[in-house]
């Protein structure tokens, strides 16, 4: 995986809420069987109308999403932070995000960030009133600024910062306690249920 | 004497059973998976992870495949036609048999939809860990489980290790009090559920339904019901196991037998939320105020009950999904003229929903205007239906009866609606052309869709009186 230390980037805003992983990456490409390829069919059915944010020059190369409440919801299909990556993008701001879509993330090295609302509202307020309007996001710090003093400081749960600090996968760690699962699978063998 | 030990959730006893490792100060719990279903669209990456490290499938006897999301619902014994899906199915295919992973295959009479054949041959069982590379996986907390959807990523560390880093969901319980009126089903009280608390209603929480309308269902509503707990934005759905649960489970191929039967039985008991115990939060509805339900806009929560009108507040709240339903706030549910209808997905495609709408075609006929098909959620679910007679009812209406599989749920298969179709279906997802680019969805009850499917338009199930066979 990837690992997120700090990364500045140009914004691109996505005003709607309860954005859901079928619009992200629609199913008729979820049919590959890499982890790659996905970027060309982000937001597909969308990306046809030319009036549609990321077929606007102004966001060509953006690799910072900013979205609004409820970002990721429905499908819990990783081939959308693929397509979010693979497309180029590095980090989502939103209000929140679905519980499924948020840990995927973290296992592909794309950071979910998490603002108020009033605070998304501000960068909306920027993104729009700025061509090429960049913000650093700092995972080290835990923070998003821009050029001219916007900051805002996020939390992250320790141990996904950690690892994405670090650009470590989650298998490596739990091998770590290898002994530990042999020892429960031993004290467990005797339960009646399990297929 | 020692001290009465404090009472626990039910999520509080499955986790806490299932704990490998506990980082300290808050941190995510290494839990231990008792069951892992796989099927073949969020898996080859996975496989293909565990090639690439050297590593092995840990416990080949508590994962199981199945071939549902790609799968053509006709002409099974033809090749598949679309490369693409071919390519998937033969790659799972062929990573069962490279892992030594027992699996459904298209030949196979258990085939069928991941969280239908699950709890249909006994795996899915009370105080398990369940996991699924699937959103739906909640669908199996219906029987006192922790079952969760859980990426591709995810996939590839339960192969390898068994186990998944969690972070502990808060609870919320959700009470139905009172009884569903007739006509009344398990899907309509869900779909209210979520037109009451939003499409992230739930979100961080394991919801816990309990209640004596929870009670009441059989288990196939119960599954509906925590089915959908990922439609308000809940991480698992779960129901207590009772006798029911049990009686449901009694005989199923992989459930304990004899001695070991009896022991479960002791087991299973203990699961339910002790008495007193507190969760984060209750929500309380009333069931004999719900009505059959369906939904207008492109969310699960855009929903209304088949007697009211689209409400006028969806013009401000809801623009951007009128326009893509081309509907207008005010107009009546049961002025939309409908060009398809679906019946089946994992929700409702069980022997039951079958039966339901089967009670409301028998003797009638589709509307000319309506495109109608119905698509078993299992093998096993089809051939018993078959033997009812259900499969000649249906047809007689004018129904197509088609193989298992996901087919229009998600439209990955050649099964989708063409742009600006509108679709009665009693699935799951009404999103933006989840059913097929530029499809409409209406989500709703198997007995609705049958109704809608005569009518040409939604109304209420009682228009069509059960008639005798
Ligand atoms: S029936 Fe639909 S919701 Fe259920 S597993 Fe298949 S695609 Fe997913």
């Amino acid at each position: 995986m990837e690992a997120f230390v700090s990364h500045t980037g140009l914004v691109m805003p996505l005003d709607r809420a309860n954005v859901d992983t079928d619009q992200i990456i629609p199913k008729q490409f979820l049919k590959r069987i890499e982890r790659t390829g996905f970027g060309p069919f982000l937001f597909h059915d969308w990306a046809r109308r030319p009036d549609f944010v990321m077929n606007q020059p102004r966001y060509a190369g953006a690799s910072v999403l900013l979205a609004r409440a409820n970002f990721g919801c429905g499908s819990s299909r990783e081939h959308a932070p693929w397509a979010l990556m693979d497309h180029g993008f590095r980090a989502v701001i939103a209000p929140s995000y679905a519980d499924i879509f948020y840990g995927n993330c973290f296992q592909n090295g794309l950071l979910p960030v998490r603002l108020s609302e009033a605070e998304v509202d501000e960068l909306f307020r920027r993104a729009a009133a700025r061509e090429g309007y960049r913000v650093t996001v700092d995972l080290g710090a835990c923070t998003v600024t821009d050029a001219d003093g916007f900051r805002a400081d996020f939390t992250v749960e320790p141990h996904r910062r950690e690892a994405l600090l670090d650009g470590l996968d989650d298998i490596g760690r739990t091998l770590a306690h290898a002994g530990a699962i042999a020892a429960y699978e031993a004290a467990h063998a005797a339960r009646p249920a399990g297929g | 004497m020692t001290p009465a030990a404090p009472p626990r959730t039910m999520l509080d006893k499955l986790w806490s059973r299932h704990t490998v490792h506990q980082e300290p100060d808050g941190g995510p719990t290494l839990l231990y998976i008792d069951l892992h279903l796989v099927h073949e669209v969020t898996s080859p990456q996975a496989f293909e992870g565990l090639r690439l490290t050297g590593r092995r499938v840990r416990r080949p006897d508590l994962t199981w495949a199945t071939l549902d999301h790609n799968v053509p619902t006709s002409d099974r014994h033809l090749p598949i036609a679309d490369p693409i899906s071919a390519q998937q199915v033969e790659a799972l295919i062929a990573n069962c048999r490279d892992f030594g992973v027992p699996l459904y295959d298209l030949g196979a009479r258990e085939q069928g939809i991941v969280h239908i054949i699950g709890p249909e041959q006994g795996l899915t069982q009370p105080g398990l860990t369940i996991v699924c590379g699937d959103s739906h996986t909640s669908t199996h907390g219906a029987f006192g489980a922790y079952a969760i959807g859980i990426g591709t990523t995810e996939v590839e560390h339960v192969l390898a290790t068994q186990t998944l880093w969690l972070d502990r969901p808060r609870t919320m319980e959700i009470r139905v009090q009172g009884s569903l009126p007739p006509g009344v089903t398990a899907k309509d009280l869900i779909l209210g559920i979520i037109g009451r608390i939003g499409t992230a209603g739930a979100r961080g929480h394991a919801i816990e339904y309990t209640g004596p309308a929870i009670a009441a269902l059989d288990m196939e509503g119960r599954m509906t019901v925590c089915n959908m707990s990922i439609e308000a934005g809940g991480r698992a759905g779960m129901i207590a196991p009772d006798d029911t649960t049990f009686a449901y489970l009694e005989g199923r191929p992989h459930a304990p037998r004899g001695a070991a039967w009896e022991q479960a039985l002791d087991d299973w008991r203990a699961l339910p939320t002790d008495p007193g115990a507190a969760y984060d939060r209750t929500v309380t509805i009333d069931a004999a105020a719900t009505a059959p339900q369906v939904t207008w806009g492109t969310n699960p929560a855009h929903v209304a009950p088949v007697g009211d009108r689209i409400p006028e507040t969806a013009a401000e709240t809801a623009a951007r999904a009128l326009a893509y339903m081309d509907l207008r706030p005010g107009t009546a549910i049961a002025d939309i003229a409908l060009d398809r209808v679906f019946i089946g997905s994992c929700t409702n495609a069980r022997l039951s929903d079958l039966r339901a709408a089967a009670a409301v075609v028998r003797g009638r006929r589709v509307h000319p205007r309506v495109r109608a098909m119905v698509v078993p959620g299992s093998g096993l679910i089809k051939a018993a239906a078959e033997r009812e007679g259900l499969d000649e009812v249906f047809r007689q209406a004018g129904f197509e009866w088609r193989d298992a599989g996901c087919s229009m749920c998600l439209g990955m298969n050649p099964d989708i609606l063409q742009p600006g179709e509108r679709c009665a279906s009693t699935s799951n997802r009404n999103f933006e052309g989840r059913q097929g680019s530029g499809g409409r969805t209406h989500l709703c009850s198997p007995a609705m869709a049958a109704a809608a499917a005569l009518a040409g338009h939604f109304v209420h199930v009682r228009a069509y009186p059960r008639t005798p066979n």
